[in-house]
């Protein structure tokens, strides 16, 4: 039988504490016969061991010499699926937020309706795995009603980085994709490509280690990078 | 000569062989000493002519002017500073895509040499 190459793409900064649970997590999930799964962790420029505990878990490790933001790792992830003929690229966090076993919903929601990218949501269907704070809601309803305007999907969680893309997606990520906070922008540049975006719903965990890329002060300017990204990759595109 | 004038002249020579030095050692792209060059071609013109500003100011309709040469000056300071935020991107796009073709290569490596170990 023909297998279908998914790689697990897991971008990690300062995540020594947490990666070596979700390794051993990724390597336990059984995956359908028809996938080859493989895991490559990227290394962000972490100042921790990240690297080496990586190493010993025995996945492929990107590392990279200097710090991209999570964007610039994703993709660097990306290239490497494009470059290898992959058939889907899975991000995970490396924080281990994003169950292993949720990837077969992925794949499964990618094998039944044949979509370009499918994100993994906490908020469609009875997503109850993780709650999240006010102003974190608030932040997402706001993306949510940015994405309908600009692309006229309905995504709710479009902060998710646990996300599927298929060849289509990946070749267009591979060259160009946002390097800071690149959720919300990319799902307008897929958008505006013409990929057809889904959300399934997924349960999520709390972060099993590391601290958020984005703090309480930060938000603000979080929200307004990321309007200003999402808005001229609307016109760029 | 009035002493303000000699003394503007000598400043603006000296500004221009230290940009010339720049220049010579590597340290400074021409690109960039482009606007630097201009910035004292006109000092340099009006340090000699110096009801030129007077003269200028008066034909553009500025009462006073050395507010002509505030807003000048101002404006050309936004302008390059504009130039360098241009700058600054690209050589973030640039590193951006040196250190993803780095960690690419590294990967590579290593996995060659895994199958020569094999």
């Amino acid at each position: 039988m023909m297998q279908e190459k998914v790689l697990l793409i897991i971008p990690c900064y300062n995540e020594e504490a947490a990666l070596p649970a979700l390794l051993s997590e990724v390597a336990k999930t059984a995956f359908p016969d028809s996938y080859k799964v493989d895991v490559i962790v990227v290394n962000d420029c972490s100042t921790d061991n990240t690297v080496a505990v990586a190493k010993q878990m025995n996945v492929l490790v990107l590392d990279l010499p200097m710090n991209l933001g999570i964007g610039g790792a994703v993709q660097s992830g990306i290239q490497y699926a494009f470059n290898n003929q992959y058939d889907y690229a899975i991000q995970l966090d490396g924080d281990g937020q994003h169950p292993p076993a949720e990837v077969v919903t992925l794949l499964n929601a990618q094998k039944k309706y044949n979509f370009d990218v499918v994100i993994g949501s906490r908020f469609v269907g009875n997503g109850d795995g993780f709650q999240s704070s006010f102003i974190r809601r608030l932040g997402i309803r706001y993306f949510h009603w940015l994405n309908r305007i600009f692309t006229g999907n309905q995504i709710f969680d479009s902060t998710s980085g646990f996300r599927l893309l298929n060849k289509n997606a990946i070749a267009l990520a591979a060259n160009n994709y946002p390097d800071e906070y690149p959720e919300p922008e990319s799902l307008v540049l897929f958008a505006k490509a013409g990929l057809k975006v889904k959300e399934v719903s997924v349960q999520m965990r709390e972060r099993q280690g590391g601290t958020s890329s984005i703090g309480k002060s930060a938000s603000v300017y979080y929200s307004l990078k990321v309007s200003l990204g999402m808005f001229f990759t609307f016109i760029r595109h | 000569m009035v002493r303000i004038q000699l003394l503007t002249i000598v400043v603006n020579i000296l500004f221009l062989v230290y940009i010339f030095r720049l220049i010579i050692k590597g340290k400074l792209r021409e690109e960039y000493a482009i606007v630097w060059l201009i910035c004292t071609f006109f000092i340099m013109i009006f340090s000699f002519w110096r009801r030129g500003l007077d003269v200028i100011a008066h034909f553009l309709g500025v009462f006073e002017a050395p507010n002509l040469v505030f807003t000048g000056a101002i404006f050309a300071i936004f302008i390059y500073l504009l130039h360098l935020s241009v700058v600054a991107s690209n050589l973030q796009n640039n590193i951006r895509k040196l250190s993803q073709e780095i960690a690419h290569l590294k990967l590579a490596i290593e996995n060659r040499e895994i199958e020569n170990i094999q």
